[in-house]
């Protein structure tokens, strides 16, 4: 009985404290997902409140915070968006994934992590966060800007990409061979050919299984079905996240958008108490020493993107500082940046420091990134005014 | 003829937008939620917008009667030209208007000021010929067609009842 009363005490003070910094991060203009982490990192193991009898909870809590994290990511976009964007975009997608995916990958062998390390590392450094780069141009109000469209159609194909890539991150991280690893490849392009045939094709009927006109039924329903097939994609060691990703993607339409809508605010909840987690999990004192190579590639990685923002809207015939504008926009990185963090060092397949990188980075590009949004227009324009020349960055 | 753009915002809705005369972008964002941006570019730069504005339902309603009303009028002004002494004109039905909520036949225009009510325009849609059980409401506007004496009694019965 006592022992509850003091959970119940400290989950509170989490939870309160996570409402405080949530909110000071919006009244700044800044996403609030740094400050989870450096909640996260105040506590646990080296900070400075040790919390104890919760960990049972915040663990599983964590776990099902990546699982909606993940669903939101699938339902996001509808099947035919993802294949019309695909198909759009798919070359400045391809740009946008060598860039962006290199800078992490040679970091990661120059550390000395292996390959597994730097396949981990690229897709920390690859994903930007399609929650930051939304919000930040909902806030902006850049919606309607000529750019926009090319910025969301690289989001979209980061979403597809990110579809193959954690199947194979997670048969890698489980130690199989090269030959395991092709195969892997193959298993998830088949798999995410019949989800997007099916979406495409079957979509209601998937929606029709989890849709109720009773809001909690449909709550229910919908998060019962994610964490089953979460739970089941686990058990056949492909990950939960991606279950629950391709879930997300299956279901569309109206009942999409309903799910959305009544998931989202489960979602943050858990979600904080992911970075929470993934905060407490990380020893503070193991960040220092990584710390140069997070400042090295938040700064290369932020040039990276401007390049491809820079490149996919130039593409489309849009002026300079649309471009500049473009790749602004995408320079967030966030919560999928953590969750593969999550995924490789929960494997225990990585360096222990990848955490302590990961979690430096994502701090520095989760402030940068809005940051960069909101002053490309006045520096790109001053550096016109000063070169005299047409801006490049 | 205007050459309205449909861009899909993928996770977001829909952009629709078209360049006017002057240059400049003007259009709406639809959100998936079913609400509606009005959108209109930079003067100096046309990717961008110098204005965002959230609208309700009821408010792009509203001003789509704003704009769609003058294109009735200016019809029906150009085909009563031949008749001396009879104007078209539009006349708001203010929300706070006594007949808010109540029948044509209820104000007995008719009767009253010789003006007819030829169309309603709400919400961006025309209702032509409304009969006496046509029930008005709030920001309505009403094509009439009178004489000028008529009309000016006309907008004193639609505000005074």
């Amino acid at each position: 009985m006592h022992n509850t009363a003091i959970s119940l005490i400290e989950l509170g003070a989490v939870f309160f404290g996570l409402g405080i910094l949530g909110r000071l991060a919006w009244k700044i203009g800044i996403s609030p997902i740094p400050l989870y982490l450096v909640g996260g990192l105040a506590f646990g193991a080296g900070g400075l409140v040790p919390l104890e009898g919760i960990e049972g909870f915040t663990e599983l809590a964590g776990e099902i915070g990546v699982v909606l994290l993940l669903l939101l990511l699938g339902l996001e976009y509808s099947a035919a968006e993802l294949v019309t964007g695909l198909r759009r975009s798919w070359l400045a997608g391809v740009v946008d994934l060598v860039l962006n995916a290199a800078p992490g990958a040679v970091v990661a062998f120059l550390l000395g992590w292996g390959p597994v390390g730097a396949l981990a590392m690229a897709g920390v450094t690859y994903i930007s966060s399609s929650g930051i780069v939304a919000k930040v141009l909902g806030d902006l109000g850049r919606l309607g800007n000529r750019e926009t469209p090319v910025v969301l159609s690289i989001l979209v194909f980061e979403d597809l990409a990110m579809a193959l890539y954690l199947p194979i991150l997670t048969a890698v991280l489980a130690g199989t061979t090269l030959l395991g690893g092709f195969t892997a490849v193959g298993i998830s392009l088949v798999v995410i050919t019949v989800v997007l045939v099916i979406a495409l094709r079957f979509g209601r009927y998937v929606s029709m299984v989890v849709d109720s006109p009773e809001p909690e039924v449909f709550l229910l329903r919908v998060l019962g079905a994610a964490l089953l097939v979460a739970g089941i994609a686990s058990q056949l060691q492909v990950s939960a996240a991606v279950g629950a990703f391709l879930l997300g993607i299956a279901i569309s339409g109206s009942t999409a958008e309903n799910a959305t809508k009544l998931l989202e605010p489960l979602r943050d909840l858990f979600a904080a108490i992911f970075f929470v987690v993934f905060g407490l999990n990380t020893d503070p004192r193991s960040i220092p020493p990584v710390l140069a190579y997070a400042v090295g590639l938040a700064v290369l990685t932020t040039l990276t993107k401007l390049v491809t923002g820079w490149y996919a809207a130039k593409r489309q015939g849009i002026a300079r500082m649309g471009r500049a504008r473009a790749g602004a926009a995408l320079v967030a990185r966030g919560e999928f940046s953590i969750v593969i963090a999550g995924l490789a060092v929960a494997a225990g397949a990585v360096d222990e420091q990848l955490a302590a990188l990961a979690t430096a980075y994502v701090l520095l590009m989760a402030i940068l990134g809005p940051v960069a949004a909101r002053v490309v227009e006045p520096v790109a324009r001053a550096v016109q005014r000063k070169v005299g020349t047409p801006a490049t960055t | 003829m205007v050459n309205v753009e449909v861009t899909p915002l993928p996770g977001i809705g829909t952009r629709q937008d078209f360049v006017a005369r002057s240059g400049r972008r003007i259009g709406v964002i639809t959100y998936r939620d079913g609400h509606f941006d009005l959108i209109v570019s930079k003067h100096d730069d046309p990717d961008s917008c110098v204005a965002s504005i959230p609208l309700t339902v009821e408010e792009s309603g509203a001003l789509a009667n704003l704009l769609g009303a003058p294109q009735l009028v200016a019809l029906l002004e150009e085909q009563n030209r031949e008749v001396a002494g009879v104007s078209t004109r539009q006349l708001p039905l203010a929300p706070n208007s006594p007949y808010d909520g109540r029948t044509l036949g209820d104000t007995a225009l008719r009767t009253r000021t010789a003006v007819s009510v030829v169309a309603v325009v709400r919400a961006g849609t025309v209702h032509p010929s409304p009969r006496p059980d046509f029930v008005f409401r709030g920001s309505d506007l009403l094509i009439t067609v009178g004489t000028a004496e008529g009309l000016a009694k006309a907008v004193d019965v639609l505000e005074n009842g």
